[in-house]
């Protein structure tokens, strides 16, 4: 529509009018368009290096491709999810993912708020504690599996030396499934029960004084008071911990792959008798060499997790409801 | 109005996000591709890729080209272990960045490498002075259209490594060509002399082999067709070759004959250093690992025997790349490294038996003795076996990767009790989905 509306010139307010809508102008756009000028960055790095994969992976997903030769992409739909829905690999996968993450992330929690608990006294030395059970965090997956995979070691490992001792045969802690499991949550278990405890404790910190005084008032032993004064106080946190606990069980990738060692690392055991969901999508990947089928077992724990966390929200609101 | 205009300006910055993303991901793919090789003031530079012990850099062959060749010089990157390094180089050829001047390719990846990636590597069928290896090794990097993709290192004939000692008390023969009459022509009479052995043995801590998958190993990579026939068909599941072999080794799996260990895993080197088995099949460059392994308090306790049949495991190639500047200089170098003088001499310093047929004849390799094995004249009892070694070898795509879906469905077996039947079964789906 080229309808000229031209108005005649109007002199000098006119100009000064225009020199007012533009200053607006551009404090308006100060103003609505800087927060988003401070965030690009942070969007920017994550569309290239978070999003873009993302939507790449989903790509290959309904491709056959080979590691050797991606530019050669055989469109095949949603045979790989099918697939993946009819392998037994994957649910085997699954179930190990889900019981070595509560073999390790239960028995981690509880002694980390045993272990906060405990920091939290008047103790001497209290700094050198804190760090002191920091430390296993602080060290490297490859480094910590690496040692634990020799204490384990059937014929010369620790383990079995001092099992020995009470009239224990040797386990053969690789070859048996829930030895091996058990195992490798000990590798979980030491690294992170320092790092939830410290934030427990931080946690606990926070709980005001007076609480305890008025519950030792009432006559509350130790015991109720932690039950009923700093488990009720850290509950967020303990939420939080068991949130970010659940992804890295998920995630479980390093410790299984280094505790198997070679071929059997990549398959999680001869029986895949720990073969977690990140070990299933590295064999997928860069054993068979078949991109397509790993970026479909990349989605699928994707999708796991977000279906997770909404049966979590729903259990939440329906318990908050309740109450 | 307002509105709009928010809506827009979501827009301008959606769109700016974007531009910028993409300008990353183009700077990540955009690399120039090279190969870190080149000429430059006169010099030479050529980078080489290479894994395991393939001894050019740690027995100072390069150093010796280097000076030699004042104008050349050589970077050499290995890689530790052949899976991490194979994995790497399949990246790099696929994206056409990271690779060096020259690649070394194992004997398991060839058929993959000339099947798939040939047009990225120079042709050496030409080079001068190459006629020298044994007729099936550069056969097997040879594609269907006679391009020759690599030069070869070396091979891996097997005999048995047997420990002296072990074998005396449980009241077997100890000199080598009297163990080596024990099994004489046929790899079952290998699993009877192990059940004399476990009948007659003193210490019940010991066992006659390390791993069943070894036995395995060695019956399969003694005939010219394996996994695969010629036209590239799997064809494992019939091939009475593997069967048997399959067969045999979970017999020994299932009597109770082995140490259940994993080859060149943890327990294996504890397993030999505190002698927990008394025998285990050996590719000559085995030897080494063994040697180093058990440890100077074993020495002399170990001995090497013939194998009951000539077979070979391993070995390996040098390739040189299309992409490389410096593409002259570098088949220089890798005929140079892949020639007689060099590979005897590789011999002599770790093991490594050569795949010249050249080499094979010279004094250093055919009288070399083994020291550390009781003195066994491992030159001879490898060339022996390097001569029954088929001359024509069937290789397949993904024979590494079958290789080691074999040896788990043989721990199946062994570690956990398995049967022979149900362990095939589980390994035949696996293999389907591995190479399927």
């Amino acid at each position: 529509m080229a309808i000229s509306t031209s108005t005649p010139p109007d002199g000098a307010t006119d100009i000064a009018a225009e020199h007012q809508r533009r200053r607006t102008l551009l404090h308006r756009l100060d103003v609505r368009g800087a927060p988003y000028a401070f965030v690009a960055p942070f969007f920017i790095v994550f569309a290239a290096f978070s999003f873009y994969p993302l939507v790449y992976t989903s790509w290959i997903s309904l491709h056959r491709v080979e590691l050797s030769t991606l530019n050669l992409m055989e469109w095949v739909g949603f045979d790989n999810y099918t697939a993946l829905w009819n392998d037994d690999r994957f649910w085997n996968a699954l179930f190990n993912t889900f019981t070595i993450g509560v073999l390790s992330t239960v028995p981690q929690l509880l002694m980390a708020l045993g272990l906060a608990h405990l920091l939290n006294y008047q103790l001497r030395g209290s700094t050198f504690f804190r760090v002191a059970a920091l430390t296993p965090y602080a060290t490297s997956v490859g480094a910590a599996a690496l040692v634990f995979t020799m204490l384990f070691e059937r014929d010369f490992g620790m383990i079995n030396w001092m099992l020995s001792l009470v009239g224990v045969d040797n386990i053969d802690w690789e070859n048996n499934k829930w030895a091996a499991q058990s195992a490798i949550s000990s590798i979980v278990i030491w690294r992170w029960t320092g790092y939830n405890a410290l934030l427990y404790l931080a946690a606990m910190q926070a709980i005001p004084r007076d609480r305890y005084e008025a519950a030792a008032i009432d006559g509350a032993s130790r015991w109720q008071q932690f039950l009923k004064v700093t488990v009720p106080g850290i509950r967020s946190t303990i939420v939080f911990t068991i949130v970010l606990s659940t992804i890295g069980a998920t995630q479980l990738f390093g410790e299984p792959l280094i505790f198997g060692q070679g071929p059997n690392g990549v398959t999680g055991g001869a029986d895949n008798q720990y073969q977690t969901l990140g070990l299933l999508l590295y064999e997928e990947g860069w054993k068979n060499y078949q991109m397509g089928r790993a970026a479909t077992v990349a989605w699928a724990m994707f999708l796991l997790l977000i279906l997770v966390f909404v049966v979590q929200r729903i259990v939440q609101r329906v318990l908050t409801r309740r109450t | 109005m307002d509105k709009f205009r928010r809506k827009l300006r979501t827009r301008v910055v959606a769109a700016v996000s974007a531009a910028s993303a993409l300008g990353l991901v183009v700077g990540c793919g955009g690399s120039d591709g090279g190969t870190g090789g080149g000429k430059k003031d006169g010099k030479v530079t050529i980078t080489m890729g290479l894994f395991g012990v393939m001894g050019f850099k740690e027995t100072g062959l390069l150093d010796k080209y280097m000076k030699e060749h004042p104008d050349v010089v050589i970077k050499a990157d290995v890689a530790g272990d052949e899976q991490t390094y194979y994995t790497a180089l399949q990246t790099h050829l696929a994206a056409g960045s990271g690779l060096k001047d020259i690649q070394g390719i194992e004997i398991g990846r060839a058929k993959e490498l000339s099947d798939t990636q040939k047009d990225k590597f120079v042709d050496l069928a030409g080079v001068a002075g190459t006629d020298h290896f044994l007729p099936w090794k550069q056969s097997q990097v040879t594609t269907t259209d006679k391009k020759v993709i690599g030069l070869g290192t070396d091979i891996g004939p097997m005999a048995v490594c047997y420990r002296r000692d072990l074998f005396e008390q449980a009241g077997l023969p100890t000199d080598r060509d009297e163990v080596a009459k024990l099994w004489e022509g046929d790899w079952s009479k290998y699993v009877d002399a192990g059940k004399r052995f476990k009948q007659n043995s003193k210490d019940d801590q010991v066992a006659f082999m390390d791993s069943s998958s070894g036995l395995f190993n060695a019956m399969i990579y003694g005939n010219s067709q394996q996994f695969y026939d010629k036209q590239g068909k799997l064809i494992y599941a019939t091939n009475p070759v593997v069967k048997d072999a399959w067969k045999l080794a979970s017999e020994a799996a299932t009597s109770d004959l082995t140490a259940k260990l994993r080859q060149f895993q943890p327990g294996w080197d504890p397993g030999l250093a505190n002698s927990t088995f008394a025998s285990t099949v050996c590719p000559a460059w085995m030897l080494a690992h063994i040697s180093e392994k058990a440890g100077p308090k074993n020495k002399g306790k170990w001995d090497v025997a013939k194998a009951p049949k000539g077979a070979n495991w391993g070995g390996s190639f040098l390739g040189v790349m299309e992409k490389s500047p410096v593409k002259k200089e570098a088949q220089d170098l890798v005929a140079w490294l892949t020639a007689p003088e060099q590979q005897a001499y590789l011999f002599e310093k770790i093991g490594n038996f050569p795949s010249s047929q050249t080499a094979l004849k010279m004094p250093e390799v055919v009288d070399a003795k083994s020291d550390y094995f009781s003195g066994a004249p491992i030159g001879k009892i490898f060339g022996a076996a390097a001569q029954e070694i088929p001359d024509e070898q069937v290789l397949g795509r993904k024979d590494g990767t079958i290789k080691d879906i074999f040896s788990q469905g043989l721990t199946l077996i062994e570690a956990q009790h398995k049967s022979p039947n149900e362990a095939w079964k589980t390994t035949d789906e696996r293999i389907k989905k591995a190479a399927g």
